[in-house]
């Protein structure tokens, strides 16, 4: 989307707008009426706010749902292939062996009150953390896109606020998954966070956040338009469970985890943060397979193959 | 008693500086002890500043840390603070840019560590980190719980330390009642010993006085 201002800076593409200009985006989307979707099957668009009886079928949904969902009908086969996958981390290392091609890069800052958009971060990772969760989403979707939104490094001041336009950002972009390993604890972002969450699942952009393992309030992970995602302490990186008491909703992968860090590096890691990108890889398998379900289907799917309701047959 | 004395009264036994770092100190000696650790540190957000501050330290480097600072996005525990997420690394020299530099001018270059956010009501204080679990012991999601309850506790110890501070700031213009104030702190401290009385008159001489 058009900034208030695009401009060169040494050969990097920025765009600038102030933050105060930005209202519910979603709103006033081009093409995208509120409560309507322009299906790219039907090209026409769907029913809003009722469905007369003429318009039944023409929400036939593209594919026959079966009677039942296994983990083969799922993802049997898939790998992955032209799903957008956004880490909203660190920056990612492009080029690390358990990372691969990073196709995007895209550093969020803001300087007084502008966001500052840098569509061509040559950072890669300060921290090691992105790279970690990219190379989780690799080891599980060895062909899916990874775009990268760093929305880390800039000091601590201001981080809820950066987190906040790389999310506003990342749902622009129509990634289909967007992997948050990180949360922000700033009352005064909650609402606009929630919005920003509903609005990526109804523009089929599925936000999978880490669960906090504390007693504290943060988001977006606590909403449920996104998949929250809490630690189990099995090795199988296809193992997740589902939570029947949220709002942690589901469990992944967490502990003793090796992942990929800075300088083309491993380390062994544990955390709710690199469980978050197993489900992401799972849900980018799953999409690649079958590209018309919504974020409300594919964690239907999810729950359906989770490993303690249907994921063992 | 005006308003001001009242608090400068207040601000005298609300408790020390010492007290809390006290209570920190106590926090990390516990940590390091029950996770058999070989050292564990507390670093508070200096919001104003935008840098971690090493508040409190046991093991290794105990005593020349305290004050050292570093910025606050440096490092895991500066990705720990404005992620709020915890992290538990097993083999952080495998990291080139693990703040090597800053842990080999600490004199302690860790192998592995768990940093867990500081976090209280809807801000984030600091960090704490547990340096050096022994090897062969396998980490699980229940210490993990038990880290999480660690770092509630020194959340709120960092909290009243830094409205300790703060109170003692608001003073610190005002030569009187800074005098008031420690006073204040004096008597509540020998207030076992049937001091309670006196402590009253004192004040609303004082009060007189000034």
């Amino acid at each position: 989307m058009a900034g208030s201002g695009d401009l060169l800076v040494g050969g990097r593409k920025h765009s600038t707008y102030k933050t105060a200009e930005r209202g519910v985006f979603f709103l006033a989307v081009e093409g995208v009426r509120p409560g309507s979707y322009a299906s790219s099957m039907t090209q026409e668009p769907l029913p809003a706010w009722s469905l007369p009886a003429d318009a039944v079928q023409r929400i036939e949904l593209p594919e026959a749902w079966p009677g039942e969902i296994t983990r083969e009908w799922a993802w049997g086969g898939a790998t992955g292939a032209s799903v957008r996958v956004c880490v909203l981390d660190s920056g990612v290392e492009a080029g690390h062996p358990l990372v691969g091609e990073v196709q995007q890069a895209i550093a969020i800052s803001i300087e007084g009150d502008e966001v500052v958009v840098d569509e061509r971060d040559t950072e890669g990772d300060l921290c090691g953390h992105g790279t970690a969760c990219a190379g989780v989403i690799r080891s599980l979707a060895p062909d899916c896109e990874i775009a990268s939104v760093r929305v880390l490094g800039a000091g601590y001041t201001g981080s809820g606020a950066v987190l906040l336009e790389g999310l506003r950002w990342a749902i622009e972009q129509g990634y289909e998954v967007v992997n948050m390993s990180l949360s922000t604890t700033k009352q005064k972002f909650a609402g606009l966070l929630h919005e920003l969450a509903d609005s990526a699942y109804f523009r089929r952009t599925m936000l999978v956040a880490s669960a906090h393992n504390m007693p504290v309030e943060s988001y977006p992970w606590r909403f449920s338009s996104v998949i929250s995602v809490g630690s189990h302490e099995q090795d199988d990186p296809f193992a997740y469970f589902y939570n029947p008491t949220p709002p942690v909703e589901f469990f992944a992968r967490g502990v003793d985890v090796e992942v990929a860090w800075t300088g083309g590096g491993r380390l062994v890691c544990s955390g709710n943060s690199f469980a978050t990108p197993h489900i992401a890889g799972i849900a980018a398998l799953v999409l690649s397979k079958h590209r018309e379900l919504t974020p409300f289907q594919l964690k239907s799917v999810l729950y359906l193959t989770a490993t303690n309701v249907g994921g063992e047959r | 008693m005006s308003e001001d004395l009242r608090a400068a009264v207040a601000a005298g036994v609300l408790g020390s500086e010492e007290g809390y770092r006290a209570l920190l100190q106590s926090i990390v000696e516990v940590a390091r002890a029950i996770f058999k650790a070989k050292a564990s540190s507390i670093f508070l957000l200096d919001e104003i500043a935008d840098e971690l501050v090493f508040e409190a330290v046991s093991g290794q480097g105990q005593e020349s840390l305290i004050g050292e600072r570093f910025p606050s996005s440096t490092g895991i525990a500066g990705f720990v603070l404005v992620s709020r997420q915890p992290l538990v690394i097993e083999d952080v020299l495998a990291d080139p840019r693990f703040s090597r530099e800053a842990a080999e001018g600490t004199g302690f270059v860790p192998k592995g560590l768990m940093a867990v956010p500081l976090l209280h009501e809807e801000r984030a204080l600091g960090v704490l980190e547990v340096l050096d679990r022994p090897r062969d012991s396998k980490f699980s999601l229940a210490e993990m719980e038990l880290l999480g309850l660690f770092a509630n506790q020194a959340a709120i110890a960092l909290d009243l330390l830094q409205r300790a501070r703060r109170a003692k700031d608001a003073l610190s213009g005002d030569g009187e009642l800074d005098v008031v104030a420690r006073v204040a702190a004096a008597l509540e401290a020998r207030r076992d010993e049937g001091s309670e009385d006196a402590a009253f008159r004192l004040l609303a001489e004082l009060e007189r006085l000034l």
